[in-house]
């Protein structure tokens, strides 16, 4: 009883202790700093940030169709976010590949249609304050169900990522290698675009589809300034998911800011503050003597 | 080349291209397994077609690529347009083992004998020491390199190389070429596409010269002589304006012996 009066006393863990809702916005940004950032940290390699971001928006309609039927159900807004987010990421590739437009533009158009559907759709029925959940997501009010969701995601990425990490590495770094010398090319690609999915549905649901990007690029960003390999690449950025998250409930709490933008705007001061101090950032390569007859 | 040596590669009437448009055309006959053989001609006369087609990038528009006694997927083929991301954060030794990918497949952990050859690879293209570091950093030789040891690794009867020395100093095309001629006397066939006819004839006993079609093939000497050079510059001038055109210049001689 000591020991808690004492954490009680602390700052930075009294929230916590005293709110079950700050419990559980922690417990929902761990389970997406596991889950979520690890496959930002590959969406981020292999130049997809935009695509992930374009993905993110195009979850709105079918997840708004979802509450359409239902209300803000977790499970009808679940189901109907990975048909469109899957259905998105496969159109989305097959018309870059096959007409004049390029995938910039094409990613760019797929946002927009499904912004503006999935807001209409949502307008039909609900108020502003749904609105503003749908958009702005929802981290101080998950429930058993929602965060039973997240850490479920979280649980498949890590373990997908850990049994398949060999094929993800070289899906990403040589892809017609891996074409080459293996059977599984399809299966690294198209299993990468699920988990991709399904993350940015955990993220929709904590911090919405404006920013449910943040949690996977920011912290994948930012670790690229601090190491140069894959394996510790992965851990500082969940590293940095977790204290971005950390800090940004505490600010949300003390300062009474709306705790998904604390978080997202967190994250990208470290990503500010590390390509500042990181070893791998543009300031340091600045100071740093060149080696010699290397690039 | 022996004449009692089994064939490695058939090629049966072969024709190759890109959209339904050849790029080379009614190749056939074989390359017999230990050969080390220069593919040299001018620009665009399918050097690189051929070797997609025998790795299988490519499909033949006609005719066929037989394998004799090895998988496809255990080609070793170092391909002149690689899709290798060099600011991916994988450092020399992860990037160099997976050469090891026939044998431990995406899922197998390595054990420590696998770890040696990573190492002895490395060494044996001369980057020990900088195995922690990320290919990022390397300078477009040491990548090579790199890429050599990942060839080692696979472990193959038949390598490929496109345009191996691009744009590479000379010290480090005289190591990779010192490899080459390794694996040729390790029993290996080596086919390599190259441009530089002295690298060939101090390098390569056989050569294959294309332009679209066999314009000559054999002993280096023979083939690199004035005459074949200069019909080979003749035909890619002739195809070069209907560079597209989907009849070829053999078909058309048929046609006259007809």
């Amino acid at each position: 009883m000591h020991l808690i009066d004492t954490l009680a006393a602390m700052p930075l863990i009294s929230p916590f202790i005293e709110f079950g809702f700050m419990r559980r916005a922690l417990a929902g940004c761990l389970a997406l700093s596991l889950g979520a950032t690890p496959i930002g940290v590959f969406l981020m390699l292999r130049r997809m940030s935009l695509a992930g971001d374009a993905i993110s928006h195009a979850i709105l309609p079918g997840a708004a169709i979802g509450y359409l039927f239902a209300g803000l159900s977790l499970s009808a807004m679940t189901i109907g976010g990975l048909v469109a987010g899957i259905a998105v990421a496969l159109l989305a590739g097959g018309v870059a590949r096959n007409s004049v437009i390029k995938e910039d533009t094409s990613l760019a158009t797929f946002y927009l249609i499904s912004l503006s559907a999935g807001v209409l759709i949502i307008s039909m029925r609900g108020s502003n304050v749904d609105l503003l959940h749908v958009l702005f997501g929802s981290v101080l009010a998950l429930d058993d169900a929602a965060l039973l969701l997240l850490a479920s995601f979280a649980s498949l990425s890590i373990v997908a990522i850990a049994a398949g990490l060999r094929l993800i590495v070289l899906e990403c770094c040589d892809p017609s290698y891996l074409a080459r010398i293996s059977r599984l090319s399809p299966l690294a690609h198209y299993g990468f675009m699920v988990l991709v999915v399904l993350n940015l549905i955990g993220g929709f649901h904590a911090l919405g589809t404006l920013m449910a990007v943040g949690i996977m690029i920011l912290p994948s960003a930012a670790a690229r300034f601090w190491v140069g390999n894959i394996v510790p690449l992965l851990l500082v950025a969940v590293v940095i998911a977790l204290t971005g998250s950390l800090i940004g409930l505490l600010l949300s709490y003390y300062v009474n800011l709306p705790a998904g933008p604390a978080i997202v705007l967190t994250l990208g001061g470290l990503y500010l503050l590390s390509m500042a101090v990181g070893p791998l950032g543009p300031l340091f390569s600045l100071l740093r003597p060149r080696w010699h007859f290397e690039r | 080349m022996s004449a009692s040596a089994l064939p490695i590669l058939r090629f049966d009437n072969l024709t190759l291209g890109y959209n339904r448009h050849p790029a080379v055309h009614h190749l056939r006959g074989e390359i017999a397994a230990g050969s080390l053989l220069a593919v040299v001609g001018p620009n665009g006369a399918g050097k690189s077609t051929l070797l997609k087609g025998i790795v299988g990038e490519l499909r033949p528009i006609q005719g066929r690529i037989e394998l004799m006694g090895l998988k496809r997927e255990n080609i070793a083929y170092l391909a002149q347009q690689s899709t290798l991301d060099s600011s991916f954060p994988i450092v020399i030794s992860d990037f160099v083992a997976m050469g090891l990918w026939a044998e431990f497949g995406a899922f197998r952990g390595f054990d420590y004998g696998a770890r040696q050859r990573i190492e002895a690879a490395i060494a044996a293209v001369g980057l020990s020491g900088l195995e922690n570091r990320p290919i990022g950093q390397l300078s477009g030789g040491q990548l090579q390199r790199a890429r050599f040891a990942r060839v080692i690794l696979q472990d193959s009867p038949l390598v490929l190389l496109d345009e191996p020395y691009g744009a590479i100093d000379a010290n480090t095309v005289r190591d990779l070429a010192m490899l080459v001629r390794r694996w040729n006397a390790e029993g290996r066939t080596v086919i390599s596409v190259l441009h530089d006819f002295s690298h060939v004839r101090q390098e390569y006993p056989e050569t294959l010269l294309l332009a679209r079609e066999v314009v000559a093939r054999g002993a280096t000497a023979d083939v690199l002589c004035e005459e074949n050079q200069e019909r080979a510059r003749h035909l890619a001038e002739a195809q070069g304006d209907d560079a597209d055109a989907p009849i070829c210049h053999a078909d058309i001689t048929a046609q006259h012996h007809h």
